[in-house]
């Protein structure tokens, strides 16, 4: 990089700042340097994920199928009109994707929410109990999916504790009876997620300028007006960005669904990306694949979109 | 409202015109002014805004803590109570299933092989990281526009589907089966939002310090790693740590990727201890702790920073 100049004495300790200094970058730069700076990240992004992407849309166009070389070919849209009117279980993964993703993000905002607000509280034994509160941020969902396969199951997991007092039918896994199935993957899926909500809001609440909630209480504001006049809309922008990404992220998701349950019992808890996952690992159809694929990208940017613009994200501020 | 942050202390001179407006007149008194005894009072004053009712606080939040500690006890129960025990206690201890996981298992293999990846993520996160987002931070340039919006958009394209292609990829580069694909693969999904955290803790350095190191006759790369390097340090411990955790804990990469047995990391071996015919639960649960102990310890170091990292300008770029 920039060796070339003189270089000074080591451990020599900068001046304060109030030194006038003036601009050099027109000397000491060279003009590509920022470019120099971001061509690794630019190559990496370039070569495995640009070009993934476009190689998805490409597949999604052709049939391609490893095992069933003779197929191979241009498809045109085929795989797209396959998607829409021959299979049923588009339409089902995709319903059951919106209801994973809407019930899980909901419900990890409002946890979150409740968290971050009593945690932000003085009281004794504050740190440890964020510290024990937040710690399934770290786990994975393989782990998760282990931990809550021991608490489901019907001999000796916590389900059977609950049996005993009323709670549930003896004999019977959560995960395998379709009726229980879909709480038991939430709650599973919750325990994890609700830490990464809590962090994030704990962190903004902690940049609400103190003197607003004393003014506040110099005008009488009650707890609640407190709370929904300067504590929520200062969240807005952070609550916006966190559900997005999260909204995102669990729609993706498929590590802790395939380890739990794998898309059963009968295909209950199957999202697109895990029958993406499934469609490539199993029938090696990846023309097919990649169309479903790109059907869920447009779908997670178009609900991106018009999520931003709804919730009218930063707009306030500028 | 006046606050005596932002204004330089002059403790001998005037204490109490700095202080009148938050503190009672009783405050100055100490020599060291609003770090003193001052304080103390604000706080206590303090406590009368905040106060919730102890209950409010203290059922949600144990019944919260319910809810996360008592998965992690059943795991730790399976894990060292012995095989056919129905007890809720975990004694007698037996570490006859971390025996039989660590080494029938191979999971002392797959956690090598897992920390290898979870490291050289880390450290190949880190600095490409840093690199791009000082560029960001601190330069205009023509792509810079186009190049933060690339970065934006691929948080929103999902990893798993991206599956097939990047396996086609390292077959031709002829990695399949190595850990480096699983490397490369953690590290450009990480790379996006570490870019973004990095430079804008960058931004919040002021630049004013770089440019006097430059006078003292600093190169750039020297005031750099001088000057702005230290004050990032909480930053890259959070950027650095969320590399690590989520390579750690990623399975698709390398349940696609790696299909030798001797190359496979700890999320891989607790999906093939699951998936067996007749589950050993014991083991399993050994197994499971062993997945977690590295995080955990990474997260008890992190906490704190964590939550200072995401504040220090990471949401709000």
């Amino acid at each position: 990089m920039a060796q070339d100049t003189a270089v000074a004495p080591p451990g020599r300790k900068p001046p304060p700042a109030g030194k006038p200094a003036r601009r050099r970058t027109g000397t000491t730069t060279p003009r590509r340097l920022p470019y120099l700076l971001i061509a690794p990240a630019g190559l990496l992004m370039v070569g495995f994920i640009a070009y993934p992407v476009i190689s998805v849309f490409y597949y999604s166009l052709q049939h391609y199928n490893p095992t069933k070389p003779w197929r191979n070919g241009f498809a045109g849209f085929d795989n797209y009109v396959k998607a829409f009117t021959e299979d049923p279980d588009f339409w089902r993964t995709l319903t059951f994707s919106f209801q994973w993703v809407f019930a899980e993000v909901t419900l990890q905002l409002l946890f979150g929410l409740a968290l971050a607000l009593i945690v932000n509280q003085t009281f004794i034994g504050r740190g440890v109990a964020r510290a024990m509160v937040f710690s399934p941020w770290a786990v994975s969902g393989v782990l998760t999916s282990t931990i809550w396969l021991l608490l489901y199951n019907s001999q000796t997991g916590l389900t059977r504790y609950l049996a005993d007092v009323g709670v549930g039918e003896h004999g019977t896994s959560w995960l395998s009876d379709p009726t229980t199935v879909f709480p038991a993957v939430v709650v599973a899926e919750l325990w994890r997620g609700v830490p990464f909500f809590a962090i994030l809001i704990l962190a903004d609440l902690q940049s609400i300028p103190k003197d607003l909630y004393e003014a506040a209480e110099v005008d009488g504001a009650t707890r609640f007006q407190q709370f929904f006049h300067i504590t929520l809309p200062h969240l807005k922008d952070a609550i916006i960005l966190a559900t997005l990404l999260r909204a995102v992220w669990e729609f993706n998701n498929v590590d802790l669904l395939y380890t739990l349950t794998g898309g059963g019992p009968a295909g209950e808890t199957t999202t697109l990306p895990l029958r993406i996952a499934g469609i490539a690992v199993d029938s090696h159809d990846f023309g097919y694949a990649s169309a479903l694929t790109t059907v869920a990208f447009v779908i997670l940017l178009f609900c991106s979109i018009v999520y931003l613009r709804l919730s009218k994200f930063g707009g306030e501020d500028k | 409202m006046i606050t005596s942050e932002k204004t330089p202390r002059e403790t001998t001179e005037d204490p109490v015109m700095v202080d009148t407006a938050t503190a009672p007149p009783a405050a100055p008194a100490g020599p060291t002014g609003p770090a003193g005894p001052g304080r103390r009072l604000t706080r206590r004053e303090r406590r009368a805004w905040d106060e919730v009712p102890r209950w409010q606080l203290y059922v949600p939040l144990s019944l919260y803590l319910l809810f996360t500690l008592v998965p992690f006890y059943w795991m730790l129960l399976f894990a060292l109570r012995p095989a056919g025990s129905s007890s809720l206690v975990p004694w007698p201890i037996t570490l006859e299933h971390f025996d039989k996981v660590w080494n029938e298992r191979s999971f002392a293999l797959f956690f090598q092989n897992s920390l290898i990846v979870g490291v050289a993520s880390l450290l190949m996160t880190t600095l490409v990281a840093l690199a791009g987002g000082y560029a960001l931070a601190r330069f205009s340039f023509r792509i810079k526009r186009g190049f933060m919006l690339a970065l934006l958009c691929s948080q929103f394209i999902p990893g798993a589907l991206m599956l097939v292609p990047l396996f086609q990829i390292f077959a031709e580069l002829r990695m399949i089966n190595s850990l480096a694909s699983v490397v490369i693969a953690e590290t450009v999904f990480q790379l996006p939002l570490s870019m973004i955290l990095i430079s804008g803790f960058i931004k919040n350095v002021p630049y004013t310090l770089e440019e006097a190191a430059w006078v003292d006759g600093c190169s750039r790369f020297r005031a750099f790693c001088a000057v702005v390097l230290p004050l990032l340090r909480p930053g890259l411990i959070a950027v650095g740590s969320f590399a690590f955790v989520h390579s750690w804990n990623h399975f698709l990469f390398a349940l696609m990727f790696l299909s030798d047995q001797d190359k496979q990391t700890i999320p891989v071996g607790l999906n093939t201890l699951m998936g067996a015919d007749s589950v050993d639960l014991g083991a399993l649960a050994a197994g499971g702790v062993i997945a977690a102990v590295p995080v955990v310890i990474v997260f008890a170091f992190i906490q704190k920073w964590l939550i200072t990292g995401f504040s220090a300008g990471a949401v709000k770029g």
